[in-house]
């Protein structure tokens, strides 16, 4: 057993490892002072150049503000649909339309990103020649794909949520008369609570990364961060990109983070109370 | 019920149409509806309605539109294909033109065959290869002690937050020729010339197998840690050695996590287009990138739809495995 035990953490840190290399020599690059990107230059470095190029490039600057509105925008409608498409399908039981709506709920979860973009830009297409709306593309149809997406991750992590929970909490609650609205108010949406947060912040950076979809629904003024980064990735590594990413990663572990530790304590504390209804019923 | 209409008919024919939105508008009129409303949607039906309502809109119906594009022809126009039916003559004679010729075209054309063919190899090759090192960092995971488990799960998750862009973009600079890992390597000695890895299929796996790593280790690990350890304790009391145990007991109670992670893995790199783009060779294009070409750079939009069908038609059975998964999980999640 011990060879196999050294087998097993071998291989644990070498995909960690992996992981987490290109990450950090993008960090280590960052603070290069070189005209050659990928060579240290041991004289003048570390560097702060990067960055300062960096937050004078007013194209990065608007279409980050940009993407982070349409994320912002995003992360809640998905949330919103998606807590209404899983607690329908973890609490309604059966009914008309719930095989095509669980069907429509995971589809896109594995669907490749061409042609969600593609078909999304036909509809809308379709739909302007029809309608009249949207009046070509832009904010609003890049909005509305992303949260078509993201809903489907927003439902996965609702239902698996709402299925860890029996419903005899919201029965007792239906019984001493409350109406089904209060119910899903006072009893459901404080137990989903911690599933809410982490669905919007899935939400918000599925929308924040995405560059396959947008490119399909974009119009001619907006475009996005991912679209910035990927005309200037494909023309070769730039060190200012290498600031961005180190900021974005500085963000995004503080951000999961805190939540992993607020969630931890929302969690340990529903199990003290829990416990303390337990003990007073008994 | 539409005395109104049945009166009218003999009038002229802006009077009929006033008729029979009359009859309408008391059949049908807000009035009506919000009676309807009222009497027959309880706040259930509204809960199911607006999710239903928007996937059957921008998910359901892009793809019925899909569909049809890529039975029309060409045109040099905006939107740029015919429609399918056309009323000639002053709206007596429907014409349905159903034209069949861009699947002919994609199925006879060498250059699509070949892109597909290379498309679902590089898929198939890179998640074996993400089985193959994810399998054993979720079993190392789900057999460490449970305090130090979610560490590592955060740690595996922790990459997917970041943007999946720039965790592409930075092997770039890892794979050049005069990258990271070339300089590295000259510098021990190990090589004399810069190897060439950037732009090969050995650059685009290492870029799938990168991203899509945490969507295979999670499934695996959510199987694995469910598993009944004292299993392998009687294994092992039988006789058995820990390899012989592990082939006949864990890996065979593994198979539905190998094959949601394979699944998870595979669909979406056959329409990959973002690490093809970054770290593949530029002599053979992978069908995401034909697609995005035949749309943006030829402007031929049925083509690229039949594009689109024939793809999904080739991943219709993994989609649904996926899905007979996804619904199977979340009924064991309930019990």
């Amino acid at each position: 057993m011990k060879t196999r035990g050294w087998f097993r953490n071998g291989a644990l840190a070498f995909g960690l490892a992996f992981l987490y290399i290109p990450i950090l020599s993008m960090i280590v690059f960052s603070f290069n002072n070189s005209r050659l990107v990928t060579v240290w230059d041991a004289a003048n470095s570390p560097t702060l150049a990067w960055y300062r190029k960096l937050f004078a490039n007013g194209q990065i600057l608007d279409a980050a503000l940009l993407s982070l509105q349409i994320a912002a925008v995003t992360a809640t409608g998905a949330v919103i649909l998606g807590t209404l498409a899983g607690l329908a399908l973890v609490r309604f039981g059966p009914f008309r339309g719930r095989a095509m709506l669980a069907t429509m709920t995971t589809a896109p979860l594995v669907m490749p990103e061409v042609i969600t973009g593609l078909s999304l830009l036909l509809l809308f297409v379709a739909l302007e020649q029809l309608t009249g709306w949207p009046a070509g593309r832009g904010i609003a149809t890049i909005t509305i794909a992303h949260i078509t997406f993201a809903m489907a991750y927003v439902t996965v992590v609702v239902q698996s949520r709402l299925a860890g929970f029996d419903d005899s909490l919201e029965e007792a609650a239906l019984d001493l008369g409350a109406k089904p609205a209060k119910v899903f108010f006072r009893i459901t949406l404080p137990l989903i609570a911690p599933a809410l947060v982490s669905g919007w912040l899935l939400a918000f950076t599925l929308s924040w990364d995405d560059v396959v979809i947008s490119q399909f629904v974009s119009g001619p003024n907006s475009t996005t961060l991912p679209m910035v980064i990927f005309s200037k990735a494909r023309l070769g590594v730039s060190p200012d990109i290498n600031a961005l990413a180190t900021i974005m990663v500085l963000i995004v572990a503080t951000g999961v983070v805190l939540s992993t530790i607020w969630m931890k304590r929302q969690e340990r504390r529903r199990l003290l109370e829990e416990q303390m209804a337990r003990s007073d019923a008994g | 019920m539409m005395p109104n209409a049945g009166n009218r008919v003999p009038q002229g024919l802006a009077d009929d149409r006033l008729g029979l939105w009359q009859a309408l508008l008391q059949q049908f009129g807000l009035q009506r509806w919000s009676q309807y409303v009222r009497q027959h949607w309880s706040g259930q039906r509204l809960v199911v309605a607006v999710p239903w309502l928007w996937l059957f809109l921008f998910f359901v119906v892009p793809f019925l539109i899909v569909f049809k594009i890529s039975f029309s022809e060409i045109r040099l126009a905006m939107p740029p294909y015919a429609p399918l039916f056309e009323w000639l003559e002053e709206g007596k004679r429907l014409v349905t033109t159903l034209n069949l010729g861009n699947y002919a075209f994609i199925l006879s054309d060498n250059l699509y065959i070949s892109t597909f063919a290379y498309s679902l190899k590089v898929a198939a090759v890179s998640t074996l290869l993400c089985l193959l090192i994810g399998y054993p960092m979720a079993y190392a995971i789900a057999r460490s002690a449970p305090t130090a488990r979610s560490l590592f799960l955060m740690l595996i998750i922790l990459p997917f937050w970041t943007s999946f862009l720039l965790r592409v973009y930075a092997w770039v600079g890892l794979l050049k020729t005069d990258g990271v890992i070339n300089n590295t390597l000259l510098a021990v000695g190990l090589i004399d010339t810069p190897l060439t890895l950037l732009y090969t299929d050995f650059a685009v796996y290492i870029g799938i197998v990168y991203s899509y790593l945490p969507f295979m280790i999670l499934p695996l690990y959510a199987n694995l840690e469910k598993h009944d350890l004292t299993l392998l304790e009687a294994a092992a009391d039988l006789g058995a050695r820990p390899f012989k145990a592990f082939l006949r007991i864990t890996l065979p109670l593994s198979v539905p996590g190998i094959v949601a992670g394979c699944l998870l893995v595979f669909i979406p790199a056959v329409g990959e287009f973002v690490i093809p783009s970054l770290l593949g060779r530029a002599d053979q294009l992978m069908i995401g990138r034909i697609l995005s070409d035949e749309f943006f750079a030829n402007r031929d939009w049925p083509v690229a739809s039949a594009v689109a069908i024939v793809m999904l038609l080739a991943l219709l059975l993994p989609i649904m495995l996926f899905q007979r998964y996804q619904r199977r999980e979340l009924e064991a999640a309930k019990r």
